[in-house]
């Protein structure tokens, strides 16, 4: 038997299609209306031509570009450098955490004691006083770059926070995938390598995402240090023309480095749900 | 128009693979039919269309008369006159049994906390379950969570009882509770389409069985009938099979 589509299908399609092009129109009109609203309260502030004439002057812009671009690739290279050794590292701490066993207390206590530390610790002050502290100790061997320290500070505080995510991956694992794997001969260690992590990490990947993205505009932290980054570059910039515009244009720089990074976190979250969903609403 | 639910030609395709071919079938008010079929002849689908967890890609689908597959329907509205059960029970398990089944009547029918629960005590009495009011669903057997499941479904007061393979995830001894229960239903007057391995219990609790394979409903009668002197192949062949597995 042959089919063909029923006129009712076709007017159903039809009423689909009209209600989808009714809300692509809503969405235009409410965009269109809330951005006029903006541009009409900002430029109707009293101070708004100086803010515009020192925070967004094209001109200075222009002249700091070149500066600032070189700052941030170090921000690039940073950010790379310390991700891979944060997700080793937070890795490596959070199954550590997660071992059982007696012989294994220091290691668990020691695991412990490092995320309450670093997690509790602002950022700003483990980059000022490894980034002041560590020369001080005029150690040979010890680097004194302050690029290397500030990357160190941010390993230290990340790795712990995204020791936490994964342990929480782990945890969520239900014990019956560890009875599963124990059941068929594998050891702990290859239960957990072969069973349990590629699950856990597969889950936390939206959050480790999240806060690599965080990781990426903290890297403009070390700037505290001296390095010369983006927003160290911009600020000197500053100094010089007596203008804010090149802090503006780092900002923008950065947003624009993160939003590659944010929106896969999107794409990797939204293709989670779709798996998680079948079985579920449409 | 006297039946409560209608299908006409309803057709459901995932990609090119066609699921639901064409499906015309009638549930007259208070009447039970049974769906059987077997695995992936449509069965699940065809109940999850009618609840309008899947869109229909063609034909109608009315309830007491209504078209409830027009995109201008509020699927909500027609999902609160229809009540489904799964197989895998779907409780909430961070709810107590008494909060799993006040859930909808409270927060989609507005009844007031002290109706909806004197009235889910009175249904869980009724299908002894009274003293698992409070207990959390992980703390239930199979059978009790899928009577539970039941109880949910019943007291938003459906026009229509939808129960999807309700048995499958059961131990045998746990069965028997389970069809009790939806004995029972048919007994109150309950429409039921319901979709089930159990050939035995279909015979005995259905008025009609409809025999699903391919996504067509390949043949449709009264359970005596149908089982005693089936007149497509298919369908013979698949009764034929059952009865070799000791089913029937």
């Amino acid at each position: 038997m042959t089919y063909t589509v029923s006129e009712r299908q076709r007017e159903r399609e039809r009423i689909r299609q009209q209600s989808a092009r009714r809300s692509t129109l809503v969405a235009a009109i409410s965009t269109v209306v809330v951005a006029a609203v903006l541009y009409v309260g900002v430029r109707s502030a009293p101070g708004w031509p100086r803010v515009r004439e020192s925070f967004f002057s094209p001109s200075v812009a222009k002249a700091a570009f070149p500066d600032v671009l070189d700052g941030l690739w170090l921000n690039i290279r940073v950010m790379l450098i310390c991700e891979v050794i944060i997700l080793a590292l937070g890795l490596l701490l959070a199954i550590a955490r997660t071992l059982r066993g007696p012989v294994f207390f220091p290691l668990r206590v020691l695991a412990t004691a490092y995320t309450d530390l670093f997690r509790g610790l602002p950022v700003i002050l483990v980059l000022l006083l490894l980034g002041l502290g560590v020369p001080g100790l005029r150690l040979r061997g010890l680097p004194t770059s302050v690029v290397i320290l500030g990357a160190a500070a941010l390993v230290l505080c990340y790795s712990a926070y995204v020791a936490e995510v994964f342990r929480a991956g782990i945890e969520s694992v239900h014990p019956s995938q560890r009875a599963a794997a124990r059941s068929l001969g594998l050891s702990t260690t290859q239960a957990m390598r072969y069973v349990i992590l590629p699950q856990a990490v597969r889950r936390v990947i939206p959050p480790l995402l999240n806060d690599l993205v965080s990781l990426q505009k903290d890297s403009g932290l070390i700037s505290v240090l001296g390095a010369v980054d983006a927003v160290q570059a911009a600020q000197i910039q500053t100094a010089k023309a007596l203008n804010f515009t090149p802090y503006v244009l780092a900002g923008l720089l950065f947003v624009i480095l993160t939003i590659p990074m944010t929106r896969f976190t999107d794409y990797v979250a939204a293709r989670m749900n779709q798996r998680q969903q079948t079985g579920g609403l449409p | 128009m006297s039946a409560l639910l209608s299908l006409q030609a309803v057709r459901k395709c995932y990609d090119e693979r066609v699921v639901l071919g064409g499906i015309d079938l009638e549930v007259a008010a208070h009447q039970v039919i049974a769906l059987i079929g077997a695995s992936g002849s449509g069965k699940s689908t065809l109940l999850r269309c009618i609840n309008l967890l899947e869109v229909i890609d063609d034909g109608v689908i009315t309830l007491d008369g209504a078209d409830i597959t027009d995109p201008r329907v509020d699927a909500d509205q027609v999902r609160r006159q229809i009540g489904i059960v799964f197989q895998a029970f779907n409780l909430f398990p961070h709810m107590s049994v008494l909060e799993n089944i006040t859930l909808a009547p409270r927060k989609v029918h507005g009844r007031s906390r002290s109706e909806a629960e004197y009235e889910a005590r009175d249904l869980l009495d009724r299908f002894g379950l009274a003293e698992k009011a409070d207990a959390y669903p992980d703390r239930l057997s199979g059978g009790q969570q899928q009577r539970v499941a039941i109880v949910r479904a019943l007291a938003t007061h459906p026009k229509l009882l939808l129960l999807d393979e309700v048995t499958s995830a059961l131990d045998p001894e746990l069965v028997t509770e389970v069809l009790g229960v939806i004995r029972a239903l048919k007994d109150d007057g309950m429409t039921m389409l319901l979709a089930t391995h159990e050939m035995a219990f279909a015979r005995d609790v259905a008025d009609e069985i409809c025999f699903l394979d391919g996504g067509v409903v390949l043949e449709q009668g009264a359970p005596a009938e149908l089982f005693s002197a089936p007149q497509e192949a298919r369908t013979r062949q698949f009764l034929q099979r059952i009865v070799d597995a000791g089913r029937l």
